[in-house]
């Protein structure tokens, strides 16, 4: 008897242990094919994205021997013949080679002239001959720049492999002559106010979408089944209409000659059209209708589950109906309203198409100018280091989400 | 909204006001888009009112044009494929979240999702980047790769949903009657997960098909899509035809929906069912 009752059970809790094993790589399996599929298309080439960000090799490339001198120097010093040397070789040899473009490119990201310095030190040395008695006589005749410490300094920031140079630019900082990290003079910062804008854009539409997205989803949860479905679908509609029709739509509307300047013109509220698209206004009313469905949804969720007695339970105990709604009801939709406007907000941040249709020059938001630093000027450095700023961002505020909505509870439509 | 005692005055006041507040923003969210269709057949070279005469013109300009009708072809033959891997690896992927707890699946199931969120221009930025040693920029294969990776979290999202009111004793009945895995799955799993399964395909489709941030990066003058050509028909050449493709995309969300809808019908009919037994 005993044999019996003790034996299948070690194999029960064997075969149940093994069971489970199976069951854990099974579940594993199924998982891996989409998990590395995603670690290509999207981790490794995101990783090496902002992996750009803070490696600089352009420089060393071409010029090997000046980079490794430049970052050899410990930028204090006045830099000695031996720097000046490393440096004239290396444009002579770049000049005739024609590799020179690259080096000044770089260079012309940090110096004012560093374009115009560079080639025109490069074409003047492709004619000399032999080795001067000094190479720094001779490039400072050449130019006089080369005899300035914030040449050198943005030489050695450039010399890699590894730089701060485009993580400082994208926060409007640089390197002065004593190579202390300094605010950029106004004229040559940008990217603050552009972090700034993308985030008070996403602020005003955030703020919108939660203003005008609650009295439909409290209309919408509290309506007959039949009618909540009725209104849902004016919700989903604009929801599923791709992004560059609902643009059209609001480029019709908003533009001088259309419905909305016509019917401001006759209800005499303006005499002459006034600008509603390709400026900030467009920006932020298209934006908002765009978002609208992403905050109504999490909001109908969250009020369907508020059950009817509370507020009911309030107003029989003497509460007037307005403070009965303000104390009793609206604290319950609060996980909603967060979900709904967190989510809105994150989205908002990385917007491009929109801004990039329906704003003008001053209300491009931090998306368009990485984009813009990959394919019209190539600065790749500068685009990842953008890049980084607006991932981290939306990460963090990713993270937040997750702990307020939970991670596996993610929902659409 | 019924209440338990008469509305006084404030009541009927704030319920009114209610009202028209929320009805006046499912205006704002609705008039854009049927004040373009109009558009689409008034006979007039300007994308602007009032509407001066019928003309089915627009649509004939669309259709006989070389340039839309390589659009509609990309958007296919981005579209489609990108939907099937989506579809096939997402759906794989939520029935091993759902199978089973192994080390890690938090950090997996975030990083499952994290396309969801992660600002398209990124995505975009990285793999023009990533894809050029390999000669992908500029190919269908990268665009492909791109969008399927763009809309697979949706089809994790919603085959996740469907698992999650599956009942796993089904599985565990068929496979206690001799049933082998794959045909577990294929009989008895697949049927009920299935309308999760299309509305997951559908949310990656219309991803891949409204999705313009890469094809601007990464795709090739001959690749352009439908949303691509729109992109460049708003920024250069405003013109009725922009209307009439609009009206297009209006109906084909239209479509969308009511095939969306469908499924959420069917699933929760076969949900019901399931309870009622």
């Amino acid at each position: 008897m005993a044999d019996l009752t003790t034996l299948p059970d070690g194999d029960l809790a064997r075969d149940l242990k093994r069971a489970e094993r199976r069951r854990r790589l099974t579940a594993m399996m199924l998982v891996a094919p989409l998990f590395l599929f995603l670690l290509v298309s999207f981790v490794l080439p995101i990783g090496d994205m902002l992996r750009r960000s803070v490696i600089d090799t352009e420089v060393a490339e071409v010029w090997p021997n000046a980079a490794a001198a430049a970052a050899a120097w410990d930028r204090k010093s006045e830099p000695g013949e031996a720097l000046f040397a490393a440096l004239g070789r290396d444009i002579r040899t770049s000049a005739g080679e024609r590799t020179i473009a690259t080096p000044a490119r770089r260079l012309n990201y940090a110096l004012d002239n560093g374009r115009s310095l560079v080639l025109g030190t490069g074409r003047a040395l492709k004619q000399l001959e032999g080795e001067p008695a000094s190479w720094r006589a001779t490039l400072l005749a050449e130019n006089p720049a080369w005899g300035e410490r914030m040449t050198w300094i943005a030489l050695a920031d450039a010399a890699g492999p590894l730089t701060d140079f485009y993580l400082l630019t994208a926060t409007d900082l640089m390197r002065d002559a004593n190579d202390d990290i300094v605010s950029r003079p106004p004229e040559r910062s940008l990217y603050l106010q552009v972090l700034g804008r993308t985030f008070l854009v996403s602020f005003t539409v955030t703020v919108l979408c939660v203003l005008l997205g609650f009295p439909v989803a409290y209309l919408v949860s509290n309506a007959p089944e039949r009618v909540a479905n009725l209104l849902l679908i004016l919700v989903l509609l604009p929801f599923w209409t791709s992004l560059l029709v609902r643009s059209a739509a609001w480029i019709v509307l908003l533009q001088d000659q259309g419905i909305v300047n016509d019917i401001l013109q006759a209800l005499h509220v303006t005499s002459e059209p006034i600008r509603l698209i390709f400026n900030r206004t467009g920006v932020v009313v298209a934006m908002t209708h765009v978002l609208l469905p992403f905050v109504i949804m999490p909001m109908i969720a969250t009020m369907k589950s508020i059950p009817p007695t509370y507020l009911r339970a309030a107003i029989s105990l003497g509460a007037h109906p307005a403070v009965a709604f303000v104390r009793v009801y609206l604290p319950q939709t609060v996980p909603g309203v967060a979900a709904g406007a967190l989510l809105v907000f994150i989205m908002a941040l990385g917007y491009y198409v929109t801004p990039a249709l329906v704003g003008g020059a001053d209300d491009q938001m931090l998306a368009y100018f990485i984009a813009f630093f990959t394919t019209s000027s190539a600065n790749w450095g500068l685009a990842a280091a953008l890049g980084v700023i607006l991932l981290s961002a939306t990460m963090l505020l990713y993270v937040v989400y997750a702990r307020i909505v939970g991670m596996g509870r993610v929902k659409l439509g | 909204m019924k209440s338990a005692h008469p509305a006084t005055l404030t009541e009927r006041i704030a319920r009114v006001v209610l009202v028209v507040s929320a009805l006046s923003v499912l205006f704002f969210l609705i008039a854009p888009i049927l004040a373009i269709l109009p558009l689409s057949v008034n006979d007039s070279e300007f994308l602007t009112y009032p509407f001066r005469g019928f003309t089915w013109r627009w649509y004939e300009t669309v259709f006989s044009s070389d340039k839309w009708r390589l659009a509609v072809m990309n958007s296919f033959l981005i579209g489609i494929p990108a939907t099937i891997v989506a579809t096939v690896l997402g759906t794989l992927a939520a029935i091993g979240l759902a199978t089973a707890d192994f080390r890690g699946k938090a950090a997996v199931s975030a990083l499952l999702l994290s396309p969801l969120v992660v600002p398209i221009v990124i995505v975009a930025v990285g793999l023009y980047f990533f894809f050029a040693p390999f000669g992908l920029t500029q190919t269908y294969t990268g665009l492909i790769v791109a969008h399927a990776a763009l809309g697979a979290p949706f089809v994790v999202v919603t085959v996740s949903a469907s698992l999650a009111s599956f009942d796993r004793n089904l599985s565990r009945a068929a496979a206690s009657l001799g049933a082998p895995p794959v045909t577990v799955f294929r009989r008895v799993m697949l049927p009920l997960v299935a309308p999760g399964v299309a509305s997951g395909a559908i949310f990656a489709f219309a991803t891949s098909f409204d999705e313009v941030v890469t094809v601007l990066l990464l795709g090739a003058p001959h690749q352009r899509t439908i949303p691509r050509e729109m992109f460049s028909g708003l920024r250069d050449s405003f013109n009725p035809t922009i209307a009439a493709v609009a009206a297009i995309l209006v109906l084909l969300a239209v479509l969308l929906l009511v095939s969306l809808e469908l499924l959420r019908a069917s699933s929760s009919r076969m949900q019901r069912r399931g309870e009622d037994r």
